[in-house]
């Protein structure tokens, strides 16, 4: 069938293909789980989990990238035209791969709110995405702070099952200060919940 | 069709590895707020290494030379202009630079198999490296991943962020590739094979592939969610 500007005038978009396992290859040069810069304002936190498969077994080839804005809550890109600070040299992105015990972790500034698409501006969080061998196509989720108030009146928080929401909160570690915890669970019970958008 | 449907499906049984790592759970669609439409910039200084995989160590690495151009398109056909990609794949004789790539095939001192480079303002961009070879894996029976090029992209946003593969034409490989036939729309998956180009194919040293990718409109998204 021939494609007509008047029916479809998009470009045909190329299509999501695994990772595989061996991507450590090309995204090495920019791995970064140590997010902060000199002079960072706000409060820097520690974030961990590990990635589950559906056998709760430990996923040793992941590698997850994160998008946060900065305490502000305003994002180092050229769409956000938010009134509020930059930090210098703070670019948002990060990148870490699992270890052999499907461990991650990235070190960071707790990210301000953002302004959502109501007048309630959304809950800090932090936007990742989740590749691996036998994801044909990335996951995407947030993660969110267990003890932030504002996580009540999030406009994505609160199109989530409540019952499934606990999956995407960070929760603090005991012992540890500034530190939270966040696992992913692939598959199965307590599975995280994925987005689309 | 919705950005989405193109893609391939996360529980897919053909590939095996998809069995215990795809959601049962459909995904939670949500509209994009500012952190959707936002996503990271790479400059020049941040890139470490080369779009020239022939030329990372002293020697020239066994293989056919290819010189692999293209453009990065939005689907409205705009050039995604300075915006990074980074490419990995397999030697000549079908060996990952990996220590997890225990293939019986030789290891090449000359090559490693990774490049980076940002688009320019046009959205075009250019890798010299060799054509991989196909390697075994253990999906199904005497199975063979056909050759490919791994390619990640950002694009303006995280809504544009993309991972795929290049394969070559005519790899007879193709039709079994449980990877490549994830992806269910036939144009779709023609779309991944680059095209032998001979406009850009340097006598007497590269053949020349030309592989275009369109990445996600995120205005025309933006539009979709607010109907």
């Amino acid at each position: 069938m021939t494609a007509s500007p008047e029916t479809d005038p998009l470009l045909g978009l190329a299509a999501s293909q695994t990772v595989g396992p061996f991507f450590q290859i090309g995204f090495e040069a920019l791995y970064q789980n140590d997010l902060t810069v000199d002079a960072l304002k706000g409060r820097l936190v520690t974030i961990r989990g590990q990635v589950f498969d559906s056998d709760k077994l430990p996923v040793p080839d992941a590698v997850i990238e994160i998008w946060q804005a900065n305490s502000f809550g305003k994002y180092a890109h050229p769409e956000d035209q938010q009134d509020k600070p930059l930090d210098l040299a703070f670019t948002g992105f990060g990148r870490c791969p699992t270890d052999a015990e499907g461990r991650f972790g990235f070190r960071t500034v707790k990210p301000g709110p953002v302004p959502s698409s109501t007048e309630i501006p959304q809950a800090p969080h932090i936007n990742v995405s989740i590749f691996m061998r036998g994801l044909l196509d990335r996951l995407v989720t947030r993660i969110y702070f267990i003890d932030e108030a504002s996580n009540r009146t999030d406009e994505i928080l609160n199109l989530i099952d409540p019952e499934r929401r606990p999956t995407l909160l960070a929760r603090p570690i005991a012992g540890e200060s500034d530190a939270y915890l966040w696992n992913i669970v692939l598959k199965g019970r307590d599975e995280t919940v994925f987005l689309d958008f | 069709m919705p950005a989405s449907g193109i893609h391939p499906p996360h529980f897919y049984p053909d590939y095996v590895s998809s069995l215990k790592r795809a959601p049962s759970h459909p995904r939670v669609s949500i509209p994009q707020t500012l952190s959707e439409i936002t996503g990271p910039g790479f400059q020049r200084h941040q890139l470490k290494i080369g779009a020239d995989l022939t030329a990372q160590s002293g020697g020239e690495p066994a293989g056919q030379r290819i010189l692999l151009s293209g453009r990065v398109l939005d689907e409205d056909g705009k050039p995604v202009s300075n915006t990074l990609i980074e490419i990995w794949q397999a030697n000549a004789a079908g060996r990952y630079h990996h220590a997890v790539d225990q293939h019986n095939a030789p290891l090449d001192p000359n090559f490693f198999g990774k490049g980076q480079l940002l688009t320019d303002d046009e959205g075009r961009y250019q890798f010299k490296t060799i054509k991989p070879g196909a390697y075994p894996w253990l999906n199904h029976p005497n199975a063979w991943r056909p050759a490919h090029i791994h390619f990640s992209l950002f694009g303006p946003a995280i809504s544009t962020r993309l991972v795929t593969q290049m394969y070559f034409p005519g790899d007879p490989l193709l039709p079994y590739d449980p990877i490549f036939n994830s992806v269910r729309d036939e144009a779709a998956r023609q779309r991944l094979i680059a095209r032998f180009d001979w406009d850009t194919t340097i006598p007497e040293h590269a053949l020349g592939f030309t592989f275009d990718i369109v990445l996600r409109g995120r205005l025309e998204t933006l539009m979709e969610n607010r109907l």
